[in-house]
């Protein structure tokens, strides 16, 4: 829970003696408020006032980082319950599952598939974060193999799960320095895991029967000064996880209680036989707050709806969405296809350019940047209208790339087409359909080459 | 520190609606807690799941939804039999269009007879759906009412330009409506009261219209989540109605549905799972084996 800024004032030594670079205390603790501060710059705080008002102004859901470089994942800091209250920060990893039980070849096919999926929604990325290597075969040699080949031949960030603490432990030190999440630590095996938790310093990851018990073994952790957790309460389905995962965001949020202020973890994988299934409740939890989701599938076909759905619900609503601005090429267009202009608002551009798509007729979808915002608001502010359109033409030289000279403005652009008239004398303006979904049969009926 | 479970109780219920006549009537709605919540609060309705049928051949259907229905689609009575006899489907939405305006244009009467025809042939709740072109719908609606008077269909899209008269109409011969804002909690809200004035809250069901995975689905998702919670926390009784969520077409218009029948089935199924989380009590689906995925994954023991 963030600490307001009077609050904190209490704290301070209230000298007013300018040393932090601010007027006053007062100034001083209003800018530690929204973290524009930093504690270290009074230096008349007392030790244990330092790292209560640290302990109390950090995040009430700890970040954690699993991996390292560029492949690391960041997880936690999350704020709130509903994405429309502000936004979810930290996309939740997606891990596949590795068993040290399939065979030599099987594995190797396995990582070269997940190393060579690749995924783009408008122009990001969609990454499958993690592999998370399980020990079943019973021999800790195999297990070290595996580990060995996902460490040495890979750069994702990796899960080590394992049921004995030996061999979880030693494989472990074999790739301490890509900070593996470990995983389970339980109360079982929790006072020997933590001497190598703190020399190796990799995040565990923390299991239990249900909450309470988790909250007992994260606290033990933290005492001892383990300090990146990952959560697992032992869901079994859907509802408990959906329960779960609902409770720890709420302790955390609500309740400031930071025994569970720490990102989780989820596994689909072992809930579920059936792999539509166990993909529904991946993004059930995607939606429902895990930190990380840990499937067993490497189909494309089943990965991508849940990296787009991921990608969907970890957009931020509070800025509008958009797309680059560019003369977006869809199917192979040639100099005798249509040329259609829209603007950059998101809605706007998966619709049209969906619907031509399922025209299955090649053509030229030119986005012109009005900041987000649809046509009819976009004209009125000057950022759609003939001038900013003949400019956007010349910019991306328009008139050579096709022979013909007709442009398709939207429907719903009245004045818009005079404007064109004027400003672009050679080409016929057009105007397309009212709603997105006449677009394919306007183009297939209407566009005669 | 002690934990104690975080739970929140809501001393509000959503109403519950009930679609269709008889036996095999339907009840959705009657929560006072969030979607899966069941360890604070109940929820005794399971969401409802429609499936589609077409009053006309299907056009553009990719190969993988068309492929159930294959042997029924010149006929929607053949078409709705078999998606409650051989799907299981509890509850049907029969799409009037061939009125569409800009289509067949086919006139209200001749709409209503396939519409009357389609209700007598099954025993489950039918939502009868015109082709959100306000003036006509009115025209096309108000027919199927009246011949279908008593069966307590459920009609919509009633919009901010139609919902008088189609209110009017399924007053007088006891059908539900569907209530369509798009994409805003305002909006709907509006409609709402205005709809109040004269018609009873518990037969209305609200649209804020869906969208597709990978299409606005974050948009629309967190509009219905809105509504909900302006229903239960802070206990808006015009924002207390069932909430439908109708995303089955735009799944399968996507090219990535198109593509293979597993992703296709999951792009429907995903959308659905995400629109069941944000609150949807009643989904409008299109493809057999998506229904049959939802419902045993909403249906699991505890
Ligand atoms: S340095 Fe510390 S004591 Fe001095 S003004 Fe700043 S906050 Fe106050």
């Amino acid at each position: 829970m963030a600490l307001k800024g009077a609050e904190i004032m209490k704290r301070l030594p209230k000298t007013n003696c300018k040393e932090c670079g601010y007027a006053t205390c007062f100034a001083f603790a209003m800018k530690l408020a929204t973290g524009g501060a930093k504690l270290e710059d009074c230096p008349y705080l007392a030790p244990e006032v330092k790292v209560e008002l640290e302990a109390a102004m950090a995040p009430p859901i700890k970040r954690v980082t699993i991996g390292v470089g560029e492949t690391a994942l960041v997880i936690g800091e999350e704020e709130v319950m509903f994405r429309h209250e502000k936004t979810f920060f930290h996309e939740p990893g997606i891990a596949i599952l590795i068993s040290d039980k399939e065979n030599d070849s099987d594995i190797e096919k396995k990582i070269k598939d997940i190393k060579e999926l690749h995924f783009e929604r408008i122009g990001k990325e969609l990454k499958i974060n993690l592999l998370a290597l399980s020990f079943e075969s019973g021999d800790k040699t195999k297990f070290e193999t595996l580990v060995k080949k996902a460490y040495e031949t890979t750069d994702f960030a990796l899960i080590l799960i394992c049921n004995n603490i030996d061999v979880l432990l030693s494989a472990a030190a074999l790739c301490a320095d890509r900070k593996p999440l470990v995983y389970p630590i339980t109360k079982e095996n929790i006072d020997l895991a933590i001497p190598k938790l703190k020399e190796l310093r990799t995040p565990a990851g923390v299991k239990g029967e249900s909450i309470e018990e988790i909250v007992s073994l994260t606290s033990t952790l933290k005492e001892a000064g383990v300090e990146e957790i990952v959560l697992d309460p032992g869901s079994k389905n859907l509802k408990e996880g959906i329960r779960d995962q609902t409770f720890i965001r709420r302790a955390a949020l609500k309740k400031g209680f930071r025994p569970l202020g720490y990102p989780t973890i989820t596994f689909p994988c072992f809930m579920y036989q059936d792999k539509f299934k166990e993909a529904l409740a991946a993004a059930a939890f995607i939606t429902k707050y895990a930190g990380i989701i840990v499937i067993s599938q490497v189909d494309k076909h089943f990965l991508f709806p849940l990296l787009v759905q991921r990608f969907n619900i970890y957009t931020d609503p509070r800025r509008p969405m958009t797309v680059e601005e560019k003369v977006y090429e869809i199917s192979k267009p040639n100099e005798y296809s249509p040329i259609l202009i829209s603007t950059n608002y998101a809605l706007d551009f998966f619709i049209v350019s969906g619907a031509i798509e399922e025209a299955n007729i090649p053509a030229y979808l030119c986005i012109k940047d009005t900041g987000g915002i649809g046509v009819m608001a976009a004209w009125t502010s000057g950022k759609f209208n003939g001038e900013a359109i003949a400019d956007f033409f010349k910019k991306y030289g328009i008139e050579n790339k096709v022979k013909h000279r007709k442009l398709i403005i939207p429907g719903v652009a009245k004045k818009l087409k005079d404007e064109l008239e004027e400003e672009l004398p050679d080409w016929e303006i057009i105007f397309g359909p009212l709603e997105g979904s006449d677009i394919p049969k306007f183009l297939s009926e209407g566009w005669k080459e | 520190m002690k934990y104690e479970a975080p739970l929140e109780k809501y001393p509000v219920n959503i109403r519950e609606a009930v679609l269709g006549k008889g036996e095999k009537a339907i009840k959705i709605g009657g929560e006072n807690t969030f979607p899966f919540h069941f360890f604070e609060g109940s929820l005794p309705d399971p969401p409802g799941l429609a499936l589609e049928v077409l009053d006309i051949q299907p056009e553009n259907w990719s190969h993988w939804v068309l492929e159930p229905f294959q042997d029924v689609v010149s006929d929607p009575v053949s078409w709705a039999k078999k998606c409650v006899d051989v799907f299981g489907a509890e509850i049907l939405c029969l799409r009037l269009l061939s009125t569409d305006p800009m289509g067949k244009d086919a006139s209200p009467k001749q709409a209503a007879v396939i519409a009357k025809k389609v209700a007598d042939a099954i025993d489950v709740p039918l939502i009868v759906w015109g082709t959100g072109t306000e003036e006509k719908d009115s025209r096309v609606l108000t027919e199927v009412a009246r011949l279908c008077s008593g069966k307590n269909l459920l009609l919509g899209p009633a919009l901010k330009g139609n919902y008088e008269e189609i209110a009017q109409i399924a007053l007088e011969h006891g059908h539900a409506i569907v209530a369509q804002a798009s994409m805003d909690v305002n909006l709907t809200k509006e409609l709402n009261i205005a709809l109040c004035k004269f018609f009873p809250p518990e037969k209305i069901v609200l649209d804020t219209t869906s969208s597709a995975l990978g299409y606005g689905l974050e948009y629309t998702f967190s509009i219905i989540e809105n509504v909900k919670q302006i229903g239960l926390i802070n206990r808006d009784n015009m924002m207390q109605m069932p909430i439908l969520a109708d995303f089955g077409g735009e799944c399968w218009r996507s090219k990535e549905a198109k593509e293979s029948k597993e992703q296709g089935i999951l792009w429907e199924a995903i959308t659905g799972i995400t629109f069941l989380l944000a609150g949807a009590n009643l989904l409008i689906l299109r493809h057999p084996d998506t229904l049959k995925l939802i419902k045993e994954m909403i249906s699991e023991k505890k």
